[in-house]
């Protein structure tokens, strides 16, 4: 008994021991995988570094992400002599990228990063949607399940099927579903009932991702039901694309028609009260786009949000004060000849081109976006660019204001009165020189809040006019001059037919077609679309 | 009275005299520094590209004076602005050769200012460096290319895209400026991609105006083009501050290198010094030198720039390096031609070898195109390009494309007794 009792613990001893042995060894093991893949970051060769991220996806060791993270953002650091693959934090600490632990007593001079390129970053972005599926952060889960569904990469599928089934957030979950679909349609393998839930699950993203994800497993499948819903599926997605597609266009031609009326406004208000053609018209525009780099720059950095609201104003009495000086000093002994003030105002334009040169360089200036106007959001299946929502919402307003000054303030009152009838408004006792003066700056003040605009979107060179007189003019000469509805009908009308263009027969040959359209339109109606009526005007 | 009509002749013809003996000596004087052409655009949609050209120009020539000059004499450098207006170039280069009688001039980067310059510089008989990468199909006289020629860029680029290492990518939008330059380079890459079995439906060609900001029509097509299920990719002939807007509206659309990349052909440190990098990293230029890449040369090259112009980050980019080694070339040919005169420059100029800043050589061919190496890179966050692909060595250019009807049968030796820029080896004769 004594010694069966003594041989039976002995076993067990041994058995333990053996246990903790493999438990032991197989942890080495591990260890030794990782050191190997880590081994392959040394060489710092592209094709190297993707097997390695790779094998950290398959192995998936605790720090995994730490280390993937870290490649990407270019913070994953090796000294080749000493052996060393290290993390370097955001903090600037140097972390062992084993361990995690701070390496003691190295150069961080010695250190050099592991290079990236596309293929690589692929890999990580493949990599890192696999690891993060089971975060407890549901937006990184989102996120790991987007790039499943970008990467299309099979190996995930099983941790898919495993969050999926004890996912709580509903917008993960579809997500999820969404995941596997897509692995499920470049597969080409996969059995009749998976496929027809990946088209289920797939219509109803319906945008082209999904259509070309459709096309592929019809391609490959052989189950006429799966052939038939695929079809139709494919059908419902292609007339919501087209409709999405036509939607998307006339929001495009929104957005252009609103920076042409922001130009071209200022230009029905001087043109329109005074008849005279201001060819500096667009060097306001380009005067109000530096007085916001001027803005930039002055504003203290914890303003530089409010940036645009200290810009509009600023450009506003800019810009007014440059169009006072021009009426003062060159226009205003011209009235009478059209012909010269094309001319003056011409050679203005070119002064003021080569002042702004001689200031601020020919190089162009660079003026930043504001946070809440950068980046682009999905409103169903258009995609919405939030700098050309802003420009839309700024034209409307400035529309807008110029409709209460024209109709509810004395000084509109005299202006819309000069406009009809100068002689008759001058008799009046309308003071027809003062009207004109501020006419002119509110013109003028208005190009300004447009540069304000322009410089979210284009460059900021001293050219910066050049691009938008001949557009301001278009859209002036065929709304007509009677009335600010003009105006915007007629950018309206231009923008709209631009972008419609565009993607048909493409830009440069749009322009043309657009231009020649104009052209022959004047012909049937020289005063434009919303012409003024009455015996001083057409006299 | 005649007495001092004499006495007044004689007194003004001595004064005369003396001061045509002093005045001499001036006139000496003035024929001991020798004048230097520069045509780059300082203003217009150009002037992003170009104005760092002129300075690095100041810059070479400021060098070499200090070495001594050339054959003994100062050089002194005459600027002038073309204004990114093509027929103002034509003027101005006439300006430069008829009024200032330069000796020689280093300019222009697009290629419809070359073309409207070239007939001035054959008329009068003098000599152009080109420091651009173009389209090819030309071989001139009076220039010699120091830029890249499309197999010593846009051909490897396509190669390194279609490899496994830049993506496997199998669809090609081919997005470029409405001109000379990329029209050609176009009709080259879609006859080469035909000819690597690209379908015709894979491909697809879009151009715009210069100076174009709206670009949300066009990168939702690049966008719907790319959502094919195929990796696709955009190679951007885009010249001009049109790339800032077109990056800028490639972030906010969302499209990343890892999906689209787009490999720029135009778009260096100095275009990107404008913008915010970051949601660019990945995109990709092909080049013939990068700021980024470590040689004694470079870094050498690097400080002297900065301590030129006075601003620590002041960007270098490829232009700059051929400038500096068509410059090197020049002053080389004058010394081994022992003359200023355009004539005996060009027959001296084949065969000058200068090293490059990458770490090689360049060697000035008979068809007056260099050996240049090809080097790939990413876009990083801080403006600079890594390298992510390079030639092992030099590539002699190709400047008569042979993917072309019709330049595959045409070559360019200025050598004696061809001296043709367009020979055609078939029919035998020179075209002219």
């Amino acid at each position: 008994m004594e010694g069966e009792d003594r041989r039976s613990r002995a076993l067990a001893a041994v058995r333990a021991l053996a246990a903790i042995a493999l438990v032991a060894f197989s942890g080495a093991a591990r260890a030794d995988a990782l050191d190997d893949t880590l081994t392959r970051f040394l060489a710092d060769k592209f094709s190297q570094s993707e097997k390695a991220v790779g094998e950290l996806a398959a192995e998936a060791p605790a720090n995994a992400a730490a280390i993937l993270e870290a490649l990407g953002d270019n913070r994953l650091m090796i000294d080749p002599a000493d052996h060393l693959v290290a993390v370097k934090t955001a903090a600037g600490a140097i972390l062992n990228a084993r361990t995690g632990t701070p390496l003691q007593g190295v150069d961080s001079a010695a250190f050099k990063k592991v290079r990236v390129n596309n293929a690589v970053r692929s890999a990580i972005e493949g990599a890192m949607g696999a690891l993060t599926l089971a975060n407890p952060d549901p937006e990184r889960r989102l996120a790991a399940a987007e790039d499943i569904f970008k990467s299309r990469d099979a190996k995930a599928a099983p941790a898919l099927k495993a969050q999926l089934a004890k996912e709580s957030d509903p917008r993960v979950a579809a997500a999820l579903r969404l995941a596997q679909a897509s692995i499920v349609a470049v597969s080409g393998a996969a059995p009749a009932e998976d496929c027809l839930a990946a088209i289920a699950t797939l219509k109803d993203r319906g945008d082209q991702d999904a259509q070309s994800l459709i096309d592929q497993i019809a391609q490959k499948a052989t189950d006429p039901a799966v052939k038939s819903a695929a079809a139709s599926a494919l059908t419902t997605i292609h007339g919501r694309l087209a409709l999405w597609g036509v939607t998307q266009n006339l929001w495009y031609g929104l957005s252009a028609a609103s920076v042409l009326l922001l130009a071209a406004i200022g230009l029905a208000i001087t043109f329109g009260v005074m008849g005279v053609i201001n060819m500096a018209h667009g060097e306001m525009v380009m005067l109000g786009a530096y007085a916001t780099y001027l803005v930039q720059i002055l504003l203290p950095p914890s303003l530089e949000e409010w940036s645009l609201a200290f810009a509009i104003p600023a450009a506003f009495v800019v810009s007014g004060a440059v169009g006072v000086a021009i009426e003062r000093l060159v226009i205003r002994f011209l009235y009478t000849r059209p012909l010269e003030t094309l001319l003056a105002t011409w050679g203005v334009s070119l002064i003021l081109q080569q002042g702004v040169r001689s200031l601020f360089g020919a190089s162009n200036r660079q003026v930043m976006n504001p946070r809440f106007m950068s980046g682009a959001f999905e409103l169903g299946g258009l995609s919405i660019t939030t700098n050309r929502l802003w420009i839309i919402v700024i034209s409307a307003l400035v529309f807008i204001g110029l409709q209460v000054v024209l109709r509810l303030t004395p000084f509109g009152l005299q202006m819309r009165a000069v406009t009809q009838n100068r002689r008759m408004a001058a008799a009046m006792g309308v003071s027809t020189t003062r009207v004109d003066m501020l006419a002119f700056a509110l013109g003028s003040g208005v190009a300004g809040i447009a540069g304000v605009a322009l410089s979210q979107i284009d460059n900021v060179s001293p050219n910066l006019g050049q691009g938008y007189i001949i557009d301001s003019f278009m859209v002036v000469v065929f709304g007509g001059v009677g009335n600010l509805w003009g105006t915007a009908f007629g950018a309206l009308m231009i923008g709209l037919a631009n972008k419609l263009l565009e993607p048909m027969i493409g830009a440069v040959q749009g322009q043309i077609v657009l231009l020649i359209v104009i052209i022959l339109f004047i012909q049937r109606r020289p005063r434009g679309l919303f012409a003024l009526r009455g015996r001083a005007v057409e006299a | 009275m005649s007495l001092t009509r004499r006495i007044f002749l004689s007194t003004a013809g001595a004064a005369l005299g003396g001061a045509l003996a002093l005045g001499a000596p001036a006139a000496f004087a003035a024929d001991d520094t020798i004048k230097i052409g520069i045509l780059h655009s300082l203003s217009g949609t150009m002037a992003i590209s170009e104005t760092t050209l002129k300075d690095v120009m100041l810059m070479l020539i400021d060098e070499q004076n200090k070495k001594g000059g050339v054959l003994g004499k100062k050089l002194e450098a005459v600027v002038v602005d073309p204004a990114s207006n093509w027929p103002l170039f034509a003027e101005k280069a006439r300006e430069l050769i008829e009024k200032d009688k330069v000796s020689v001039v280093f300019g222009c980067w697009t290629s419809v200012s070359r073309k409207s310059v070239l007939p001035v510089f054959k008329e009068l008989d003098s000599i152009l460096f080109y420091p651009v990468q173009y389209e090819g199909e030309e071989s001139e006289r009076n220039v010699f290319y120091t830029g890249a020629a499309p197999n010593q860029q846009a051909i490897p680029a396509v190669d390194y895209l279609m490899s496994e290492d830049g993506g496997s990518v199998k669809r090609w939008v081919l997005e470029g400026t409405d001109y000379v330059y990329p029209r050609t380079t176009n009709k080259i890459l879609a006859a080469y991609l035909k000819l690597k079995g690209v379908p015709d439906e894979d491909v697809m060609i879009n151009y715009t105006p210069f100076g174009f900001s709206d670009w949300q029509t066009e990168v939702s097509k690049i966008k719907a083009f790319g959502s094919a299920g195929k990796k696709t990719a955009v190679v951007s002939t885009i010249n001009g501050d049109a790339n800032v807007p077109f990056y800028k509206e490639l972030g906010n659309q969302g499209i990343k290198a890892t999906d689209i990349p787009v490999v720029a052909f135009s778009v260096g440190e100095e275009e990107l010094a404008g913008l915010d990098t970051k949601p660019l990293v990945g995109h990709l230029a092909a080049w013939n030198y990068f700021e980024s890449i470590d040689t004694p040369a470079n870094k050498a090259f690097i400080a002297k720039w900065h301590e030129f112009t006075k601003k620590p980050n002041r960007t270098t980019n490829d232009p700059m390096e051929a400038h500096y080694i068509g410059f090197n070339m020049w002053v080389k040919a004058v010394e081994k031609a022992q003359s200023f005169e355009p004539d005996k420059v060009i027959a001296a100029m084949i065969g000058v070898s200068v090293p490059n800043l990458t770490g090689g050589t360049a060697t000035m061919m008979p068809n007056h195109h260099i050996t240049k190496p090809v080097y790939i890179g990413e876009i990083q966050a801080d403006g600079q390009f890594n390298v992510v692909w390079q030639t092992p060595g030099t590539i002699v250019a190709q400047e008569w494309s042979p993917y072309l009807q019709g330049s595959r049968d045409l070559i360019a030796d200025w050598r004696k007794p061809m001296s043709c820029g367009n020979f055609n080896v078939t029919t035998g004769k020179c075209g002219g």
